[in-house]
């Protein structure tokens, strides 16, 4: 087993470095970076200064590690369209897609498990009849649709929720928050329920999809045939075996939320790295490009990593000693 | 006379189809008494396991009882509510299934499935069961039981896993315990050991067993009667030695030729010609009649009765001289 | 036609005649496809001839004259006196024509890379499959939009509106070859181990040819299930990207980018510039992925 973790750390590296690698190239061969820095009025000797200042000069691969270098170290440059460091701007504005993620992560799968589970265990049931076809919907509409649709009904036509933007915000430290005001818990209800609503649809058909599953299993019927309770075998034996796949599938999911921020924080304007990231392309901004484009990239490397791995944990039967087999 | 423990009645299941429903046991009677082993023998599809699976409450939808009823020591199960039946299962009816690995939950050790059944039914602690858990592996044969319970199902063999199931079966003290192919899954080698088990521990906790194999060699080991079932009836029911020893059923005797003995001296097994009918294709009268060499007019018209002839029953109108001649005198 | 009359026959015809969710997903997708093919027919205006629109005319309200022309729009009109209807039909064109497009390269590309794959082996293979795995961790929006974002950066700003409707092929079509390229991958790999190949090879022949006859039949189903639900994907795709700014630009519309020019007039109460683009996206959206959803049951081997 050590040697399956160790295999997939090095498969991990290897992918961030070829990530790292198309953001270099980025980098450098998308436009002028020394264009994009000096603008208009420039002499021949400011492009040659800042030329060796961005170690222009030196060769592909000194380049290559040396940006590497510099990412590891948080150091991503400056950014075209801002002229400020980019680790700054992102640092700002990170707390907002954080905040956002987490809630919408909360509710996709408190409320997917919830309703997965409710749904197999009442299988043909008035209620699991219509939560499922509302889920089809749920997972065929885009999520900037549902976003615009929620915005209508309860921004515009009930002017109950802010349509835009995230409310007052606290700054505890270097983090902004907007959990501590009214103003901030109620911007983020829309765009949560947006960002997550795909999510919880994918988690509850897949819950329901296993438990389903599970309940047809003979150790299911072997426990019934020993006269367990309905509460024992559904949320005893049933449920854990469920959730098992479940959690490695959910994870996934879970990475990709951040990515699909960037349509939800669009919709909403939301001010998190999603919107940056959307506005720099727009701008043709390499620098925020490239560092939004690692930094995902290793979030998803590690969540990819941390789940396989978990998976390992869960399951005894992985984790056995080679020892012990066979008795 | 105290009445059997278990008495089965005209008992039919069928399964609804597009057509209609489709009968897959047809009018099976018979009565079990207290610490009897009774075998149930057939082959795959003649309704065996439904038959037993109906006993315990357990039928998968859209399978169902359609008429017949079930009597546990004078009582009616067949129909009781849900949460009744539900409190008879694992108390009073255990169930053994076929496949030991499918049939412990991968995910809890032994300890933990063991406990949890012997807590819900019977009011122990945590410790005061698992010490009964711990005898409960010992009788069945698990060495170093107090270490091993902890152990997940898969760290054990086929063999040993078989033996946990017993346990399981065996934890709360049923009156009546339903094996269903216990030993089809496993290696030839372990099968005797984990039937001699099986009965042992049913004597010792005083239950009795219903046995549903389609080996006809562990029925002549392990049962004290044998109820013979083709398509969904019962051809011949009666003691182990007579029935294996003097078959009147054709179909018996056909099962009977077609088990290879030491003692043989033909070089060729007898064979039954054809196979047992679908259950859409179930031929009128006697479900046998189209392979029976014996069949007459009658055979193909009425469907047979059990006559009782030498001390056991026969599904065969053969024997319905016998009986008129027997009643006669 | 034998081919027709087979397939009326069929049993996957019977199916989907019985299944209304089916039968009903099929004719709204085909009326949109149809109105989109059509729409220089059925569109009661160009919207994008500037010389055929009236300022004036800007803003009217669905279904009634306009207060200084006394024009009629049955759809209202947007801020530039567009008939909002005609934006429409032109905007599934250029919808549906990115989705079909992009699908197609997908297509072709995966089964390209599937095949090749497959066929050769060994090194070429490992290169292929590890960059699939790669690009399988990151979502596919994600590769749509760094593949934008790059195009972009590489084109000069004034052909840029030009070439995004290609670009927005190019990168939606990138971002989904995986699942094609597999199951070509699967098919070729199954026909390679058999014993035609060998003994072509040992007469010095191609199989390549052969092979294809065999690996195609085998693959059609799945490919068409998988074409038929990344179908879906690709337009829910390209009317994100183009509602996020990044796709169909304003000059040649396609319903994502009517809607985020809609988003805009939400609030100032001319609702119906999002509301309509909105709900035919809305129905052509479900109406494939339903679609999608029952031809893949339906040839669900393991269902049957």
């Amino acid at each position: 087993m050590l040697a399956y973790v160790i295999r997939r750390v090095f498969q991990s590296i290897f992918v961030l470095l070829m990530v790292g690698l198309v953001a270099f190239s980025m980098f450098r061969f998308v436009g002028d970076p020394v264009e994009n820095l000096l603008g208009q009025e420039r002499t021949q000797a400011d492009i040659e200064r800042v030329r060796d200042q961005l170690g222009l000069n030196d060769s592909f691969p000194v380049q290559y590690v040396k940006f590497l270098g510099n990412a590891v170290q948080g150091n991503f440059g400056i950014s075209y369209r801002q002229g400020r460091q980019v680790s700054e701007i992102i640092a700002e504005r990170a707390p907002a897609t954080l905040e956002l993620a987490g809630v919408s992560a909360f509710f996709a799968v408190v409320l997917g498990v919830g309703l997965g589970v409710f749904t197999a265990i009442r299988r043909d049931g008035f209620m699991a009849n219509i939560i499922m076809t509302t889920s089809l919907i749920g997972v065929s509409l885009p999520t900037f649709l549902i976003g615009i649709l929620l915005i209508y009904v309860f921004a515009v036509e009930l002017g109950w929720l802010p349509s835009f933007g995230r409310g007052e915000t606290v700054k505890i430290g270097w983090w902004s928050t907007g959990f501590l005001t009214e103003s901030g818990l109620k911007a983020i209800i829309l765009p949560a329920i947006t960002l997550g609503l795909y999510q919880m649809t994918l988690i509850m058909r897949l819950v329901r999809a296993e438990m389903l599953e599970v309940l047809r299993t003979d150790y299911i019927k072997f426990a019934r045939a020993r006269g367990l309770s309905k509460r024992a075998i559904n949320f005893g034996h049933a449920l854990k075996n469920t959730l098992v796949p479940v959690i490695t599938v959910t994870g996934l999911q879970i990475g990709s939320i951040i990515a699909f921020a960037i349509i939800t924080e669009t919709v909403f304007q939301w001010p998190g790295v999603g919107l940056l990231f959307i506005n720099a392309i727009q701008f043709v901004d390499i620098p925020v490009m490239a560092a939004y484009l690692m930094l995902i990239s290793v979030m998803f490397v590690l969540i990819n990593l941390i789940v396989d791995l978990l998976y390992f944990v869960i399951d005894p039967r992985l984790s056995a000693d080679a020892s012990t087999r066979g008795h | 006379m105290t009445p059997p423990l278990l008495s089965v009645r005209e008992l039919v299941i069928k399964f609804p189809n597009r057509h209609g429903a489709l009968t897959a046991v047809d009018g099976v009677s018979f009565d079990l008494a207290a610490g009897e082993v009774l075998g149930v023998v057939g082959e795959s599809g003649a309704g065996k396991s439904l038959t037993g699976s109906a006993i315990i409450g357990l039928l998968d939808p859209p399978g169902h009882i359609a008429s017949g009823e079930i009597y546990l020591k004078g009582e009616r199960i067949d129909n009781l509510p849900a949460e009744d039946m539900r409190a008879i299962r694992g108390k009073r009816i255990g169930m053994v299934f076929q496949d030991p690995l499918t049939s412990l939950n991968p995910l809890y050790t032994i300890a933990d499935q063991l406990i949890e059944t012997i807590r819900t039914h019977l009011r122990l602690s945590m410790r005061e069961a698992r010490q009964r858990a711990i005898r409960l592996l010992d009788d069945v044969g698990i060495p170093a039981a107090s270490r091993r319970i902890d152990d997940y199902p898969h760290q054990f063999s086929g063999g040993m896993r078989q033996r946990v199931v017993i346990a399981l079966a065996l934890a709360a003290e049923p009156e009546l315990v339903i094996a269903d192919e216990p030993t089809t899954a496993l290696d030839v080698s372990v099968q005797a050991q984990i039937i001699d088990i099986l009965k042992e521990q049913c004597t010792q906790h005083g239950a009795s067993v219903i046995l549903i194999t389609h080996d006809m060699g562990v029925i002549a080991e392990t049962a004290d009667r044998v109820a013979v079932m083709y398509s969904g009836r019962i051809a011949e029911i009666g003691p182990v030695r007579d029935i294996i020893q003097n078959a009147k059923h054709p179909y018996t005797s056909g099962l009977m030729g077609s088990i290879p003995t030491l003692a043989q001296e033909e070089d060729r097994l007898v064979q039954i010609p054809g196979s047992m009918p679908r259950l859409s294709d179930i031929p009128p009268g006697c479900a046998f009649n189209p392979r029976c060499e014996h069949a007459f007019d009658k055979c193909r018209i009425e469907r047979p009765v059990l006559i009782p002839v030498d001390n056991r029953q026969v599904a065969c109108w053969l024997y319905e001289e016998a009986e008129a001649k027997g009643a006669a005198t | 036609m034998e081919a027709v009359s087979n397939f009326l026959a069929s049993d996957l015809f019977y199916r989907f005649r019985k299944s209304p969710v089916a039968v009903v997903a099929f004719i709204v997708t085909a009326l949109l496809v149809l109105s989109a093919l059509f729409a220089p027919l059925i569109a009661p205006q160009n919207p994008f001839d500037a010389g055929s629109l009236n300022l004036m005319n800007g803003f009217s309200k669905p279904g009634e004259p306009n207060q200084f022309t006394d024009e009629t729009f049955i759809l209202g009109t947007d801020d530039q006196g567009r008939d909002v209807f005609s934006t429409i039909l032109y905007g599934l064109r250029i919808s549906l024509f990115v989705g079909f497009s992009a699908v197609m390269f997908a297509m072709v590309l995966g089964s390209v890379l599937g095949l090749v794959a497959g066929y050769t082996g060994g090194r070429t293979d490992t290169i292929i499959m590890r960059i699939a795995d790669i690009q399988l961790t990151f979502p596919a929006i994600l590769v749509a939009l760094l593949i934008f974002g790059i195009a972009k950066g590489i084109t000069p700003p004034s052909y840029r509106n030009e070439v995004a409707i290609w670009v927005l092929i190019l990168a939606i079509g990138l971002s989904d070859w995986v699942q094609f390229a597999r199951v070509v991958r699967g098919a070729t790999l199954v026909e390679r181990n058999k014993e035609y190949v060998q003994a072509a090879k040992l007469i010095g022949r191609k199989p390549m040819a052969i092979m294809l006859k065999h690996i195609l039949p085998n693959t059609l189903g799945p490919v068409l299930v998988i074409a038929t639900i990344s179908l879906a994907l690709a337009i829910i795709a390209e009317a994100t990207l183009s509602f996020l700014g990044v796709g169909a630009p304003p000059t040649q519309p396609s319903l994502g980018t009517l809607i985020r020019i809609g988003q805009g007039f939400l609030f100032s109460g001319e609702y119906w510039i999002l509301l309509y683009p909105a709900l035919t996206l809305l129905a052509l959206a479900l109406s494939v992925n339903l679609l999608g959803d029952w031809l893949r049951d339906a040839l669900n081997p393991k269902l049957k």
